[in-house]
């Protein structure tokens, strides 16, 4: 397989908050929370991904509670991207809020397990290195693309302030 | 062309005349509450590395309430960080162990029709009860709000949800909410704002409609809009708020909505979400016979007044069964001394309740009641994802208080309306 790209873990529908952030872990650092990072569906995830793979998910993905720490705990394993072809709301302006990418791409479902990928954000496209094929996805916005690209909510607003 | 009540609410805020769904605009935030899971110990640390200050101590609305009483040190560091932050920021409306946010707010005053709110938590939806666009959002955001008092928002289309007819004896809202997540399913809105409509919301308390925007979240709403009425005014007069003007903020009649759904009331009996979604809803009487471990009436969704009174209707005179155990953890301490007043304690503590500090308590697993492995529980709440409320392969079972209470007395799941008198 090539080293190109990114890998991906593909999960299903209805990818809650409680599983990418389990309410019990909450207290701690989100060096703890990230361990128990969707572990409850994939128990390899938290321990075995890799800075710059992609998080692939049914409809609905992150929806729940509005904990950023379900964002947080992707972004600090190195996720490149989140790929699905919808998102709870809260979720999705968390994930930007950190700099970590999230697009809605319909075709999703194309994508399989380990499957090689990178993502245009600007032009809005899934190319899958292991199958040949590409999908359409909602460019991200240019007002969120410029926060992403800052590094967050955080650093923009530092970036505007001085 | 008209405007939904969304359009107005959201233009106003941004300083226009008119939005249009799609289009993004920074909105003018009127309040903004957060409680102390996502409030100071996660944005105090972005406040200072900006070196900012808040930018109006008097729009914020502060509320310990999910890790309360604190449990150990962990949870104690919270609170004491929650408090410091909120003596330090010269916060008045800091409320401390005295309930849940989503009823503290409104039982404070604190909302009016029109506002622009963001909430530092998912079911931040309750305050569209009051004809407010509230809406939740992570701490980050919040810290974005603290320093410039502003955010932005897409404009959401939105959905018309008609109720029509009237709720026979032991239905509610929560059994509205049940129906709604099974019509349109988790999180079928998209992100969209539906908005509450017909003759039997009209006739709801506002406790009630309170319920229903709450589960707006579990919609994947944005918002769950309710337009404001005497009703509205009267709670919030009552709660030493002030009303303001009603008129503005109802939907014009040619506003354009994204779909119409329209439901019948009478029709509706209770129902139950089996595990792990909320849209997994059917008849109470279809479960009949799973037998429960837990019954837990709390939560913002599940144990104000009127969800107290529904579960002590169930329960007067009646015992819970001998290998059930109910747990009860009031909305909050001015609902929990209603209570008191009225005898509703007394029914609940008499029928076998354990009484819990007010909080947000086991619902999302925080605070006492969580569940061990295998245990099944139901529970007035609003969510039920897998190992929520503790452990992994526990199950539990969403209901309204009526329901919940039936199932504590049978220790198996029933139809609440076998218990009530006169039925």
């Amino acid at each position: 397989m090539s080293g190109e790209g990114g890998a991906a873990w593909v999960f299903g529908e209805n990818i809650d908050t409680d599983q990418l952030a389990p309410g019990g872990t909450l207290k701690g650092s989100i060096e703890e929370i990230a361990k128990h990072c969707l572990v409850r569906v994939n128990p390899s995830f938290a321990s075995e991904v890799k800075p710059g793979d992609f998080v692939v998910g049914g409809r609905n993905f992150g929806i729940g509670s509005s904990r950023e720490q379900a964002a947080q705990a992707l972004h600090h394993h190195g996720v490149a991207a989140v790929i699905a072809p919808s998102f709870g709301g809260i979720f999705y302006r968390n994930a930007l809020n950190f700099g970590l990418l999230v697009v809605e791409c319909p075709d999703a479902g194309r994508i399989g397990e380990g499957d090689r990928l990178t993502l245009d954000p600007v032009k809005g496209e899934v190319k899958n290195l292991t199958n040949g094929e590409s999908y359409a996805c909602q460019p991200v916005p240019a007002h969120l693309l410029e926060i992403v690209e800052a590094g967050g909510l955080v650093p923009y607003l530092e970036a505007i302030r001085s | 062309m008209g405007q939904t009540l969304a359009e107005k609410l959201i233009a106003r805020a941004a300083g226009k005349d008119s939005v249009k769904p799609g289009e993004t605009v920074t909105a003018q935030v009127d309040l903004a509450m957060m409680h102390d899971s996502s409030g100071p110990r996660r944005f105090e640390p972005i406040l200072e590395r900006l070196g900012a200050k808040v930018w109006d101590p008097d729009k914020i609305v502060l509320v310990s309430d999910h890790w309360v009483p604190a449990v150990d040190a962990q949870s104690a560091q919270i609170l004491d960080q929650t408090r410091r932050w909120a003596f330090a920021n010269d916060v008045k409306a800091f409320y401390d162990m005295v309930g849940i946010c989503h009823v503290v707010l409104p039982q404070g005053g604190h909302l009016k029709p029109g506002m622009f709110v963001v909430g530092g938590d998912s079911h931040s939806t309750t305050g569209g009860a009051f004809g407010c666009y509230m809406f939740g959002v992570g701490s980050t955001d919040m810290a974005g709000v603290l320093v410039t008092g502003e955010t932005w928002i897409r404009v959401p289309e939105s959905i018309r949800i008609e109720w029509k007819g009237k709720l026979g004896p032991g239905v509610c809202a929560k059994d509205i909410n049940l129906a709604l997540c099974k019509a349109l399913g988790l999180g079928g809105a998209e992100y969209r704002t539906v908005e509450y409509t017909g003759e039997l919301i009209d006739d709801l308390t506002m406790e009630e409609r309170m319920t229903l925007s709450n589960m707006a979240a579990e919609l994947g709403a944005q918002a769950g809009l309710i337009a404001p009425d005497q009703t509205t005014a009267s709670y919030i007069r009552d709660a030493g708020g002030d009303p303001g003007e009603i008129d503005p903020w109802q939907s014009d009649a040619d506003a354009e909505y994204f779909a119409s759904h329209t439901f019948d009331g009478s029709a509706l009996e209770p129902l139950v979400a089996a595990p792990h979604s909320p849209a997994n809803t059917a008849p109470a009487s279809s479960y009949e016979g799973i037998k429960i471990d837990q019954a837990y009436i709390g939560a913002c969704t599940g144990a104000k007044l009127a969800d107290l009174r529904m579960a002590a209707e169930v329960l007067e005179g009646r015992q819970v069964a001998s290998r059930s155990r109910l747990l009860v953890a009031p909305a909050s301490r001015q609902d929990m001394m209603a209570a008191q007043d009225d005898g509703t304690l007394s029914k609940l503590m008499a029928a076998g309740a354990v009484m819990m500090p007010t909080g947000c308590g086991a619902c999302a697993g925080f605070g006492g009641g969580v569940l061990h492995e295998n245990e099944v529980c139901i529970s007035s709440t609003s969510r039920n994802f897998q190992g929520r409320m503790g452990a992994q392969s526990s199950k539990v079972y969403l209901g309204s208080p009526y329901s919940v209470a039936a199932a504590a007395v049978a220790g198996e799941i029933r139809d609440p309306r076998e218990f009530l008198n006169g039925s």
